[in-house]
């Protein structure tokens, strides 16, 4: 079973969630696919053991071959090529690697060159599996990064995947194709609007879903009282406490130090395994 | 015209709470919302719309199957795998590069153009805000950001507006490196946690690697001293400005539950911090130069 932790609006506690959701079983593969702002590492401290990097292609100019028909610039969809005059001009952070320049180009004049999209790093911590991707610093396009991060997904494993917020292409790349999506929210309008955003994509793509409402005891009742009226399960609440305030800013995690969190938690998975289930 | 982005690297800092507040201290700016596909500011600053505009962010390949051969160019170029091999086109994954289009030998292709959002002109109480609407679960939103942030630059130039402040989205891909483009300042809003500390280093990374000055507010700087005190350390080893320190106060959220920036709904003490933190702010876009 794969279950992805989202959440629409940023620092929620997706993190938080999904490391404490992963400490609470035996023996899980934990992903993080915010590869823009990866953080579960910090909570779940893996030894890493493999690291590799992923590779993005952007065009280069082959000068002397160049005529400067414009046609790269005419076909790049998001103005990455300028060409003025004889000046081949590339804004290397809007090319999304599409290869329609060096693939269109008559006098093959443009060729592939290899940058570093970023990196995937492997490790174990205890029976946990832990992999996570890293955006490089200046790459703009985190999806194909993700996409590889998701195939490192072993089949039949119970899989969790701590997501980046928002509601745009990363987020549906990493909660694509998964089996069951924990949405985790709070009790404000913030919380509230963008949860409803979050549920328009994961209904969109036919997943399953439920929430857990942090720090549910401020704020006020309308995320609770949305979720009653659509009948939406209320998988888990989590309190504003300054202990666990505490714990987080520290790298801590909250099941390692709370055995009644820890069977809150397991409780949680397997609520959401009877739900996949049926 | 000066320009200051407020961007965070981790989600959930304070970002949109701040701005709203530095929203109601003055008039004479435009304010913009860059969080595109999970925009918040609209829910404080309560936008009256005047003007509404269809965002044309993608496009997508309709394969007409009478002409298709069916010889699998279009499949064998797309880096995105987004056709299958019964030459049906998954939406969510096409980016709408148009290459397949372009390619195919039997011009069987046609790519349509989708209206992917909207984009907002607004009034509020504080000055006009330019604002917009991601549809569902679509891509593009860099490109939405830039046809926000240019709108926003009209709208000031056609007002005698002279600053522009951007509230950006988390992370440090398309939409963040799109708020940041032009900008004369970035304010990063962190918060002492080690998740904060580490998505600080990433973002102000991100600013230094396009040339862009930052300064850094660590919000809730009192849920742990000796995190605020690292970032302090080593913002000062990195001569970058620590412009504002801001308590954890829940009367954040008893504000934002009735529809109010922290600075309208309170004279607290936090209120005043929030307003010494613009001034400085204020002072460093002024003393840059053109």
């Amino acid at each position: 079973m794969i279950v992805s932790v989202a959440s629409g609006k940023g620092g929620t506690g997706k993190t938080t969630v999904a490391v404490n959701l992963a400490l609470s079983q035996d023996k899980v593969q934990f992903l993080d696919c915010d590869v823009e702002a990866p953080n579960a590492s910090i909570f779940l401290k893996p030894l890493i053991q493999e690291k590799k990097i992923v590779p993005f292609f952007i065009p280069r100019l082959i000068k002397e071959k160049c005529n400067f028909c414009k046609l790269c610039s005419k076909v790049c969809e998001w103005n990455a090529i300028a060409v003025i005059k004889d000046k081949w001009l590339f804004f290397p952070e809007l090319c999304h690697s599409c290869s329609a320049c060096w693939t269109l180009c008559p006098q093959n004049a443009l060729e592939k060159e290899e940058k570093e999209l970023g990196v995937i790093e492997k490790g174990k911590v205890g029976k946990i599996e832990f992999i996570h991707g890293k955006l490089t610093i200046g790459q703009t396009v985190a999806p194909p990064l993700i996409k590889q991060v998701k195939k490192e997904i072993r089949k039949g494993e119970d899989v969790i995947i701590d997501v980046a917020p928002g509601t745009s292409c990363p987020m549906v790349e990493a909660v694509k194709g998964t089996d069951f999506c924990l949405l985790v929210t709070e009790p404000t309008p913030f919380g509230l609007n963008d949860l409803t955003l979050a549920i328009g994509v994961v209904k969109e793509l036919n997943i399953p879903f439920g929430v857990v409402i942090n720090r549910f005891d401020v704020g006020d009742k309308k995320v609770e009282n949305f979720c009653e009226k659509n009948n939406i399960p209320i998988l888990l609440k989590i309190p504003l406490e300054e202990r666990i305030a505490k714990y987080y800013s520290k790298g801590e995690v909250l099941v390692a130090k709370d055995e009644k969190w820890r069977e809150k938690f397991k409780q949680l998975f397997q609520k959401i395994k009877e739900k996949v289930k049926k | 015209m000066k320009t200051l982005t407020v961007i965070s690297g981790k989600g959930g800092t304070g970002k949109t709470s701040l701005v709203a507040s530095f929203a109601s201290f003055f008039n004479n700016k435009v304010m913009v919302d860059c969080d595109v596909d999970a925009a918040n500011l609209h829910l404080l600053l309560h936008p009256e719309i005047k003007k509404s505009f269809n965002f044309k962010g993608g496009k997508l390949p309709i394969i007409d199957k009478d002409k298709c051969s069916q010889c699998g160019r279009c499949i064998e170029v797309c880096q995105f795998d987004a056709i299958d091999k019964d030459f049906r086109v998954d939406p969510l994954s096409c980016e709408g590069c148009s290459l397949c289009a372009r390619i195919c030998p039997e011009k069987a292709i046609k790519m349509e153009e989708k209206i992917t959002g909207y984009w907002y002109i607004s009034d509020t109480k504080y000055g006009p805000l330019v604002h917009a609407r991601l549809g569902i679960g679509e891509g593009n939103s860099g490109k939405l950001v830039t046809q926000v942030r240019n709108t926003a630059e009209e709208v000031a130039q056609e007002k005698g507006l002279n600053l522009i402040i951007i509230d950006g989205s988390p992370g440090i891909g398309c939409p963040v490196v799109a708020s940041l483009t032009g900008a004369d300042l970035a304010l990063i809003v962190t918060e002492p946690t080690l998740s904060g500390v580490s998505d600080l280093e990433r973002i102000g990374g991100v600013c230094d690697h396009f040339g862009i000055q930052w300064v850094v507010c660590i919000n809730k700087f009192d849920i742990n001293l000796d995190n605020t005190k690292r970032i302090e350390k080593e913002c000062y080893l990195h001569g970058v400005q620590v412009v504002g320190k801001i308590p954890f106060d829940t009367s954040f959220i008893e504000a934002l539950v009735r529809g109010k920036s922290l600075a309208e709904y309170s004279t607290s003490k936090t209120t005043q911090q929030i307003k010494d933190m613009w001034n400085r702010i204020f002072n460093i876009l002024n003393s840059k130069n053109v």
